[in-house]
């Protein structure tokens, strides 16, 4: 097992050395530097600035420095913002990302086992084709039309019922998470329900559940701790992708409520090309998703006991 | 026939006669399929899929025929219709192209009160329409009113009820002898209410004077030029109504929705088309290849993989950059082509790994088979289905990339239409005209409503393996 995780984080390192030099890469095709979107300079104040931020040197040696301070974990000094390193727009931006991240992934897969379950009871009635339906829809509706429907509904609960009730937008306590949080993780939710459901009514013909029904147990045992715990497994599986959907989609969700997450400082930063604030962004969110998918399948081995004779091979 | 007694029953010599031989008693009951034709009949009895597959090609017809019969020019502005809701075709007159108005300036009448008039002011006489109230237009005319140094102009959608309620304060008039008015601020064709009241520079008369006024749709003969309508000025033309409405620059949203699926559909088509084809090309021959140069090929898919899919889909749009006059929808598609092979390849290995290993490929050795004819006759026609499924999921995957990133304003470049970009409009506007919003994000979800569903009767047509539990 220790070999394996060993293995698997040394995959990882090289993961994240190939999203640096990928973004680095990139970002240098862009044509101009950051330095071109500036209001009007002098030759000299553009060439000490191009001292300051190192770039008067060659690109592959640029490429190097950048390399060795971000082993010391240093992003460097942001272009845009002056005076801001890009560690400390990370640290102020990244937990406001992750809140937002881990309640919307929380939703989903409470959402999807609760629904999947529900719609594998009553296979083929009602309840199971309304649920589908909106399975349906919720992976068909895009995340933007959502959030801005859901903006619309805000307002109009807000202004029938006279006062605030729920924010429209912004950032602070758990009221202003809420809304953002269910669209961010609708279309995972709707993903995870169908697969809980076919992974329900799979389980449910399998030959241990006939033998627990054959035993004399009762329905509900049967369901909880044969049927349930069985079929929860492929869900924990999707779980490291899912994590990375969830991560990326909340640019769309923080663009639309103003939240001040990652995913904004990124697309501002590549609209003004801030090669700093580029780079962090990309590699701190890179090396957050490896690190992310490792650990579930780490999580995966231990539930799975198939899983661990496999990998300790 | 069963008598009643068996025991009486006498033989006949109709009995021996031997019978006639059925040759197909024991053979196929039905004519042999191919993979494709049974695919195809359990296709058909999925509805859902059915029913999908011919919404895609109404879609299609939307685009491609749609506007050969809506002629109508997706980036012309029409600055006088802005947002409007979804309307019919109306009926509308062409005016003359709206010039200065001189005006009408009474002569004999002073400009300013003389100094020894004391009197209350009154309201003025009537009000006069001159000429043909237009949207383009409106002038008014009054009696001037002794004492006056200046007129207030109000104008109203609903009769003025106090002098509280007057409406939309338009301006005023610089002399107690300039007694008109011209109003040019966004008419529609409706009535209203213009109220008139005289002031001397310190107080404003405490009656006013209302007139209703209807306005006939018209448009200008430079309007009528650039919509192509030859007609004099003064006739009446039916002009095209806009059934989705106009968005905030007066476009008509119906062309614009059909000019967007061009490129939705463009890149939700042709993009995934292309990076399956590179997909399974490469995942077919690592899967083929086998060994340590699989292993080395796949090493690469997964690195690209893990790159963060929306990050790096805006950082090589822009990198790849758009020069002037384009559109940006080439460096959107290679950047969508460029991250998202992976995923096909690895599926298209897996199947190659299972088919190579089958017993019919090792019979076809047997028999002496080379390795182009067990490529082309056994190993690519058994991994098509799952690559057509991967195919038809990696659309609606594609149609929601580019609506996302011409959703903030990173996809396709103005003015042309996409259906992200026209969303992201929309729901801007979201509050005051929520059928800027409605129209493309309609589109949208049906568009991937469609292929998800398609796909999901194609996995369970085709793939026996990957059947859902449906």
């Amino acid at each position: 097992m220790l070999v394996y995780i060993l293995k698997r984080l040394g995959t990882g390192v090289i993961t994240i050395w190939f999203i640096a030099t990928a973004t680095f890469t990139g970002m240098h095709m862009v044509p101009g530097d950051p330095l071109t979107t500036e209001r009007g300079m002098t030759d000299n104040i553009r060439e000490n600035l191009e001292r300051q931020y190192g770039l008067d040197k060659p690109v592959i040696e640029q490429y190097f420095l950048y390399m060795g301070n971000m082993l010391q974990g240093d992003f460097g000094l942001s272009f845009t913002e002056e005076n801001r390193r890009v560690n400390d727009i990370i640290r102020e931006s990244f937990p406001v990302s992750a809140t937002l991240g881990v309640l919307s992934l929380f939703f989903a897969t409470m959402g999807g086992i609760l629904w999947g379950a529900l719609t594998a009871i009553y296979r083929n009635r009602l309840p199971d084709i309304i649920i589908m339906f909106l399975v349906v829809l919720g992976i068909s509706v895009p995340s933007f039309v959502l959030a801005g429907l859901s903006q619309f509904l805000i307002l109009n609960l807000n202004q029938t019922m006279g006062r605030s009730i729920l924010p429209v937008a912004g950032w602070g306590g758990f009221e202003y998470m809420l809304i953002p949080s269910l669209v961010l993780g609708l279309s995972t939710m709707a993903y995870l329900t169908r697969l809980m459901r076919s992974s329900m009514l799979e389980i449910a013909n399998s030959d241990f559940i006939r033998t627990a029904k054959s035993k004399g147990l009762s329905t509900q045992r049967i369901f909880i701790s044969h049927q349930l715990r069985n079929a929860i497994l492929p869900v924990i599986t999707v779980l490291g992708p899912s994590i990375a959907i969830i991560t990326t989609g909340s640019f769309v969700v923080e663009i639309v409520f103003a939240i001040p997450g990652l995913g904004r400082y990124f697309v501002q930063a590549v609209a003004q090309l801030d090669y700093t604030v580029i780079m962090g962004t990309t590699v701190f969110f890179g090396s957050f998703l490896v690190l992310m998918v490792i650990l579930v399948d780490i999580i995966y081995g231990f539930i799975d006991p198939r899983i661990r004779v496999q990998a300790a091979k | 026939m069963q008598d009643s007694s068996l025991s009486s029953y006498s033989p006949k010599p109709a009995d021996f006669i031997p019978l006639t031989k059925q040759l197909d008693k024991h053979g196929i009951s039905r004519p042999s399929l191919s993979y494709w034709q049974d695919a195809w009949i359990r296709l058909k009895k999925n509805k859902r899929a059915i029913s999908s597959l011919y919404l895609i090609i109404g879609l299609l017809a939307f685009t491609l025929i749609g506007p050969l019969l809506w002629s109508i020019n997706p980036n012309l502005q029409d600055l006088d219709a802005i947002s409007q809701g979804p309307s019919f075709s109306k009926q509308a007159l062409i005016v003359e192209t709206p010039a200065n108005w001189g005006g009408v300036t009474i002569d004999n009448f002073p400009s300013q009160p003389s100094p020894n008039f004391s009197g209350l002011l009154s309201s003025t006489e009537q009000i006069e329409i001159v000429g043909q109230a237009t949207t383009q237009y409106v002038r008014l005319s009054w009696q001037p009113v002794e004492g006056a140094s200046a007129y207030l102009i109000y104008r109203n959608d609903h009769i003025p009820e106090s002098p509280e309620d007057l409406g939309l304060p338009l301006g005023q008039t610089l002399a107690g002898n300039q007694v008109s008015f011209e109003d040019r601020l966004q008419l529609n064709a409706q009535a209203y209410y213009y109220t008139i009241i005289a002031t001397d520079g310190f107080n404003e008369a405490s009656t006013f004077t209302t007139q209703q006024v209807d306005l006939t749709l018209a448009i200008s003969a430079r309007q009528a030029d650039l919509r192509n309508i030859d007609v004099e000025v003064g006739a009446t033309v039916s002009l095209p109504g806009h059934p989705f409405g106009t968005d905030y620059l007066g476009r008509d949203m119906l062309a614009r929705t059909m000019y967007g699926a061009r490129v939705s559909l463009f890149i939700g088509i042709i993009a995934p088309f292309i990076f399956v084809l590179f997909g399974t090309l490469y995942g077919g021959l690592a899967g083929y290849l086998g060994g340590s140069m699989d292993n080395y090929m796949m090493r690469v898919a997964d690195f690209v993989i893990a790159l963060p899919f929306l990050l790096f889909m805006i950082l090589f749009k822009v990198s790849f950059g758009i020069g002037p006059g384009e559109n940006g929808i080439i460096p959107m598609m290679l950047a969508l082509i460029l991250l998202a092979w992976p995923g096909t390849a690895r599926v298209v290995r897996g199947q190659v790994l299972l088919i190579r290993e089958a017993d019919y490929i090792q019979a076809a050795r047997l028999l002496g088979a080379n390795t182009f004819y067990l490529l082309y006759r056994h190993i690519i026609p058994n991994a098509m289905g799952p690559i057509l499924v991967t195919l038809t999921f990696a659309v609606p995957m594609a149609i929601f990339t580019e609506a996302f990133l011409s959703f903030i304003g990173m996809g396709v470049a103005p003015p042309t239409a996409s259906w992200g970009s026209m969303s992201n409009q929309g729901i801007r506007n979201m509050l005051s005209s929520p059928h800027e919003l409605f129209f493309p994000a309609l589109f949208i979800s049906i568009t991937v409503l469609a292929f998800n569903l398609l796909g999901d009767g194609l996995r369970d047509a085709l793939d026996t393996r990957m059947r859902g539990n449906e």
